[in-house]
């Protein structure tokens, strides 16, 4: 076994210049007034901190009323989508450096979903297109005393739409959701996926009916946005071409 | 403010709040009060797994699991509680998979288990594969499960509310819960609610440190509430330093990545836990390894220009394997620090992760007002919790089962126990402390900022109450925290606004944060041996004939309205094993 090379991390992080960078972020407050704005902010930042990192200092050191989301601070709860440089992204997720901090970085709240103070958004539409999917395991007969078997092959067939944080940035990237917030979105059908593809679940067939809707997967016109915007790498757009198959072959 | 009537209230939609949700809905009218939106509580950034003695890949017993569990504790375990976790674990993960949760399998296509530190094969003799897990998104998966399961079973949830207040009525000499007081983010309107019975469910608190695995939100609001209403907080002084956060950063590396054969290595190459642990090496329990880290680094052989961090080496595994079982680390190395992990090793630091400590209950989740009364109607479950199943240093993948399994009997107990009582009178002007406490903030015109004095606090409390402590340095971080609380009385915030004024939030929860630091380093002072997480350089052997005890501080106000923490302690339950020297 080779002994790793040891030095070879360190020379880069010895130095770490802070650089200026301007946020230019789009403020709205209905106590303050019925207009969104943009704002500018300066700060001096590590080009290695994120974009939430500079959203603190500025909260923190300029102005406290600036609001949004957050927790983790390393892409797992999925508090944080908003829109950067016009692109959907978690601000946890998103280094300064790799989003050309020499102009001014543009930050607003996700699309398609209800403003109700700067970057924060109403949650709700989003979150019941989820429940209407029957987001849960539907079994019938006795319950095994020990566990369910399934394969690793079975497990593996959902495996990809199991990483959904339901942070919206797909659902909030797609154009048709733009124009339309009755359809289910990206993200409620990813989260049909994984059930209608999990060999122990039963309920495919009424999920699939619930997708086959006016509002449901036909909607999609594979812009493949939702890929390009999802912070956990799940192929968005191919779990959309899938259930529609399944809809068309009911197999799954 | 409005007034809310339920059965049961649950503060917290984490894995504890939501297990509990999903018994206590089935039994009595049940309401959800969440200060975030339950699928972005912290428990989904847990990683490595969820122990249990299923015996799916190799022998294995619950006893074995109680003995480690015990013995990970550093006998500060109530061993009756320890017994119930272990047996009870077996059922917890069968549930969890009959919910839907989608865990890794075995070739057999039962659930896969891997190798977690402190678990071992009859008590100690080689690692064992007991942590049930779904890639390195366990707590991921758990989370969403139990999301989905609430969301089957209709469980009522109010997200964005804050419990700032516990609520606390005396009937014939008996304080009994009433229910609590909440801060709705979006408008900022109080709300009470009246319950026959409460659950805490609120997770963590830390985030007084400044290196943490802890979100931003884990600010310890419960174990305030019930503190300053003169509850007891159970042994505070013991907190878990991970081995493998982020350098810098803190980011969680999971322990699962020594379970797949990662290696800790200092500057030399060497793997250094060959030295301090024999058996266990890198799997030696956390405590054991954060120390061994930061000996390193103290003698000179840690990495880096200013020699501060050591390695996390997972080179010598194949890239299908990380890609397989540890995808969401490989890339948080990638993501933060630009570092290719099949390629090179990752520079870690010892990180704050786990409180031990915290609100005492017994193993049906009962909160305690002493050694041994109940506070009729008031519950406990999770890491706001201390029942105490981890002692001085919890075992990883134990606390994602104490979660499920002190989850589950709280909402049981806790429905049961509506079901069978009437509603506590409110106290009069229920509401009063929270309104003045909410006003006060909004109005100061104080020159003190909250950002200022958080940082100060996390940076005293990485120096001195860390991974090593001395009478010295918790002395100072005990006066340092003093002038913090003064100063934090001219604190004031800029948004003046009621629509989701994160800011005010901000503030109340750094005074949660003050008040919690307190308690730790006045019961770390107190605690003169050395036992798990909280090692004293002046005292390094443990203290059995003096300190086989549960700390327990009080929150007590003079004639003069000055407040002081008084220390009591309660007796450890030991059950099959008398303590013995801890050897990895
Ligand atoms: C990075 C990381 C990895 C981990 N990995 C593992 C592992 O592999 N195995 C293991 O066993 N353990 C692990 N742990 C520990 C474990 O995940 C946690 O201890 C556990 O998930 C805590 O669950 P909880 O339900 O008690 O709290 P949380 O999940 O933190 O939930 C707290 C809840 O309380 C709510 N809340 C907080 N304050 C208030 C308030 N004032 N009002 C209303 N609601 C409030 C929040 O909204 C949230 O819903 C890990 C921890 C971390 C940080
Ligand atoms: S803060 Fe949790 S995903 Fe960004």
């Amino acid at each position: 076994m080779a002994t790793p090379v040891l030095d070879k991390v360190e020379a880069e992080s010895a130095a770490s210049p802070y650089i200026t960078v301007t946020f230019r972020i789009r403020r709205f407050n209905p106590e303050v007034s019925d207009e969104a704005q943009w704002q500018d902010f300066r700060i001096d930042i590590d080009p290695k901190e994120r974009v939430l990192d500079g959203l603190h200092k500025i909260k923190w050191e300029l102005d406290g009323s600036l609001t949004f989301r957050r927790s983790c601070a390393h892409g797992i709860c999925g508090s944080d989508a908003m829109r950067i440089n016009g692109r959907n992204r978690l601000a946890c997720k998103t280094l300064i450096k790799d989003i050309n901090p020499s102009k001014p970085i543009t930050v607003e709240p996700i699309k398609g979903l209800t403003v109700q103070k700067d970057l924060i958004v109403d949650m709700e539409p989003f979150f019941q297109a989820y429940r209407d999917v029957m987001p849960f395991l539907v079994t019938s007969g006795n319950e095994p005393t020990r566990e369910r078997l399934q394969s690793a092959e079975d497990r593996e067939r959902f495996d990809d739409t199991t990483k959904c944080i339901l942070c919206a940035a797909c659902t909030s990237s797609c154009p048709v959701f733009w124009n339309d917030g009755q359809y289910f979105g990206p993200a409620a059908i990813v989260n049909a996926h994984r059930f209608i593809f999990d060999s122990r679940d039963e309920a495919a067939e009424q999920r699939l009916e619930i997708l086959n809707d006016k509002d449901g997967v036909w909607r999609c016109r594979t812009t493949f946005n939702c890929t390009d915007a999802c912070p956990r790498g799940i192929e968005v757009t191919k779990a959309i071409q899938e259930v529609k198959r399944a809809l068309i072959t009911r197999r799954f | 403010m409005k007034i809310h009537k339920y059965d049961t209230v649950i503060v917290g939609a984490g894995g504890a709040g939501m297990r509990a949700a999903i018994e206590s809905t089935k039994r009595s009218r049940t309401a959800v009060l969440t200060k975030l939106y339950p699928t972005r509580s912290h428990t989904g950034a847990a990683q490595g797994g969820m122990a249990a003695a299923l015996a799916n890949v190799e022998e294995d017993n619950w006893e074995w699991h109680t003995f480690d569990t015990v013995k990970g504790g550093d006998y500060l375990v109530d061993q009756d509680a320890a017994e119930i976790l272990a047996k009870e674990a077996i059922d917890a993960v069968l549930d969890l998979e009959k919910m839907g949760l989608p865990f890794n399998r075995t070739p057999d296509g039962t659930i896969d288990q891997r190798r977690f530190g402190g678990h071992s094969r009859n008590h100690g003799e080689a690692p064992v594969r007991r942590s049930c897990y779904a890639a390195d998104r366990t707590g991921h998966m758990i989370l969403q499960t139990l999301y989905q399961n609430c969301v089957k079973e209709g469980v009522e949830f109010f997200n964005e509310f804050y419990v700032l207040d516990q609520l606390i009525t005396e009937v014939d000499g008996v304080k009994k819960s009433a229910g609590v007081v909440a801060y709705e983010l979006a408008t900022g309107e109080i709300h009470v609610f009246q319950a026959k019975s409460v659950i805490y469910a609120s997770g963590g608190t830390g985030k007084f440190f400044k290196v943490t695995s802890n979100a931003h939100t884990l600010t310890g609001d419960g174990q305030a509430a019930c503190f300053r209403r003169g509850l007891p907080l159970e042994d505070m002084e013991f907190f878990q330093f991970h081995p493998t956060g982020i350098w810098r950063m803190g980011i969680l590396l999971t322990e699962g990545a020594r379970g797949e054969g990662g290696i800790l290595r200092n500057k030399n190459g060497e793997r250094f836990m060959e030295k301090y642990a024999p058996v266990m090496k890198d799997l030696a329990s956390r405590d054991v390894v954060s120390r061994s880290i930061y000996t390193e680094i103290r003698e000179g052989r840690g990495c880096g220009p200013e020699g501060d961090h050591v390695y996390l080496d997972l080179t010598h595994l194949p890239p299908e394997q990380l890609d397989a079982k540890l995808p969401d680390i490989t890339e948080f190395a990638r993501t933060y620090l630009g570092i290719e992990p099949y390629t090179d090793p990752i520079p870690i630091q010892p990180t704050a992760h786990y409180a031990m400590g915290g609100i005492p209950t017994n193993v049906e989740g009962e909160v305690l007002a002493d050694n041994t009364t109940v506070v009729p109607g008031l519950y406990a479950a999770g890491e706001v919790a201390c029942v105490s199943v981890h002692g001085a240093n919890r075992l990883g993948t134990n606390s994602l089962l104490d979660i499920n399994v002190f989850g589950r009997r709280s909402g049981i107990a806790a429905a049961e126990y509506a079901a069978k009582h009437d509603f506590v009178e409110l106290p009069e002007n229920p509401a009063e402390r929270v309104e003045a406490q909410v006003e006060r903030l909004r109005a100061s015109t104080g020159k003190e900022r909250v950002a200022a004095l958080r940082l100060e606090l996390q940076e005293c409390m990485d120096a001195n109450v860390m991974v090593f402590r001395t009478e010295q340095t918790i002395k100072t971080a005990v006066e340092k925290i003093g002038e913090l609380r003064e100063r934090y009385l001219n604190v004031s915030v800029q948004d003046k606004g009621r629509r989701f004024n994160t800011d005010l939030l901000e503030a109340i929860e750094l005074g949660n944060l003050l008040d919690l630091a307190e308690v730790m380093a006045v019961s770390a002072l107190a605690r003169k041996e050395s036992r798990g997480g909280h090692y004293r350089e002046d005292y390094p052997n443990r203290d059995d004939v003096n300190f086989m005890r549960h700390t327990m501080a009080y929150r007590e106000v003079g004639d003069d309205g000055n407040e002081s923490i008084r220390l009591d302690y309660k007796p450890v339950v030991q059950t099959r094993y008398q303590p013995m020297e801890r050897k990895y």
